[in-house]
């Protein structure tokens, strides 16, 4: 079963329903021990950088020795951006450290776009990984944050909004969505039986 | 390129839906589950689901109708109605509710959006604001458009965005039902005074209102009801007749 880690950061029925349409079982861990026998872990998230505090040294080391282990990881969101050295939205607060980088706050630019970015908007793919397999190119998905991390090696997936920030990313089985796949209808839920199946896979 | 949103709203009552549904192949019209899947096949972007009993009965038909919709789509799920308590968001929440949209509950209780924003985001809190034309501006009236208040409707905007809210939804009472266009004036003096994203509503009836509303408007999402309902394939006719005169659209 794939672990859906709580940490008070929104509500989880709609990543639940996202996962029961791509066929998995979510359990929600009440420890961090027990990520250890899960199949994959998914960290959720909206919200503050500054939830993440929730998020202690034991999760820290359990989610990590996991990883290392092979469990696939998903970010999504706030959950990907945790997956980073940190945020400038909590500067004081480290991320998992997983994935090199920083993240943002979106700057309108000269297009003077809206700040949050919410809403469908397209991806534009800039890499292979299986978590994208069957992915139509230029697939619109549903976005709603204010904070980004800058494209890196490990983009798979742009996005633009004022600026061009990564929207998929992918490093070994450690993988983060900027986007709410639960909520992006078809191309979303391709993105989570992508992920189940390297789950189901182990 | 970021896509202007198009929203259908459900307005439901004892989990049916009451307002103007005609779809002609459709033999159990009522049932809000049917209608979405219809309006998601169609490419709706978001879906809204209003509340118009508000009691006890009428609160648990409604949290089935969430149950019931959100099993099944995977688009943004907003639902509004009678929510005046934070107990009444964790009911929609729990649900499978995406956001929460709040009138009359936050104006008597501004500081219930900011509650909500801390426990579940901003992007689930939507301030849902009905405004009427006067002399210099847009009042701003509660309890569905019945009871005037003291509020200007560019004010109270900027000041529900900086309590929390994260979309407003914005209804003209002076265009509601009309089907006579969206108040551009209206949408487009709340759009350029706050940064969050504003839903324009009230008076939709033809394509060119759709346009106008994304350009001179500057709305980022639209909403309707029974305009949607025109004929099978309106939200897709819609979008194209969109991404032809040069708004973006997701399709």
């Amino acid at each position: 079963m794939i672990a859906l880690v709580d940490y008070g950061a929104g509500n989880l029925a709609s990543v639940r329903k996202g996962f029961d349409a791509a066929g998995a079982e979510l359990f929600t861990p009440s420890a961090p021990a027990d990520v250890a026998a899960a199949s994959g872990i998914v960290v959720p998230g909206v919200g503050h950088f500054g939830a993440t505090a929730a998020l202690d040294d034991n999760w820290r080391a359990a989610i990590r020795v996991a990883v290392g282990a092979g469990t696939p990881l998903l970010g999504i969101c706030l959950g990907m951006q945790w997956l980073f050295d940190g945020s400038e939205e909590a500067p004081d607060l480290a991320g998992l450290g997983l994935l090199r980088g920083n993240c943002a706050r979106l700057r309108p630019g000269e297009a003077a776009v809206k700040i949050p970015h919410v809403g469908w908007n397209t991806l534009s793919m800039t890499g292979a990984s299986p978590v994208v397999d069957g992915l139509e190119p230029d697939s619109f998905v549903y976005f709603t944050h204010s904070y980004a991390v800058p494209v890196t090696a490990d983009a798979v997936a742009t996005c633009t909004h004022g600026q061009t920030f990564a929207a998929i990313v992918a490093t070994g089985h450690v993988f983060g969505v900027q986007f709410h796949p639960e909520k992006s209808a078809a191309a979303g839920l391709r993105i989570l039986r992508n992920f189940v199946a390297m789950c189901d896979a182990r | 390129m970021l896509a202007k949103r198009l929203i259908a709203c459900l307005d439901v009552r004892n989990g049916c839906v009451v307002k103007g549904v005609s779809f002609e192949d459709l033999r159990e019209a009522g049932d809000p589950a049917l209608l979405a899947r219809r309006y998601n096949a169609e490419g709706i972007d978001e879906l809204v689901i209003l509340d118009v009993t508000a009691t006890v009965e009428g609160r648990r038909a409604l949290a089935r109708t969430i149950r019931a919709v959100s099993r099944e789509l995977f688009i943004p799920l907003a639902v509004g109605g009678g929510i005046r308590s934070d107990d009444d968001a964790a009911a929609a929440f729990d649900a499978g509710a995406d956001k929460v949209s709040l009138n009359t509950a936050a104006l008597s209780d501004p500081p219930l959006l900011t509650r909500l924003a801390d426990r579940y985001g901003s992007q689930a809190v939507v301030v849902a604001i009905d405004a009427r034309r006067s002399g210099v501006g847009f009042d701003v009236f509660a309890r569905g458009g019945q009871a005037p208040t003291d509020r200007g409707a560019v004010e109270w905007a900027v000041e529900a965005a900086g309590r929390g809210a994260g979309e407003i939804l914005l209804t003209s009472i002076d265009r509601d039902g009309t089907r006579a266009g969206f108040d551009c004036e209206l949408t487009a003096a709340v759009s350029s005074a706050v940064s969050i994203p504003v839903i324009a509503s009230g008076g939709a009836g033809t394509f060119e209102h759709f346009h106008d509303v994304f350009t001179i408007g500057r709305a980022d999402a639209a909403l309707a009801a029974s305009v949607f309902h025109f004929s099978e394939h309106a939200i897709a006719d819609l979008k194209a007749y969109l991404r032809d005169t040069g708004v973006p659209v997701r399709c």
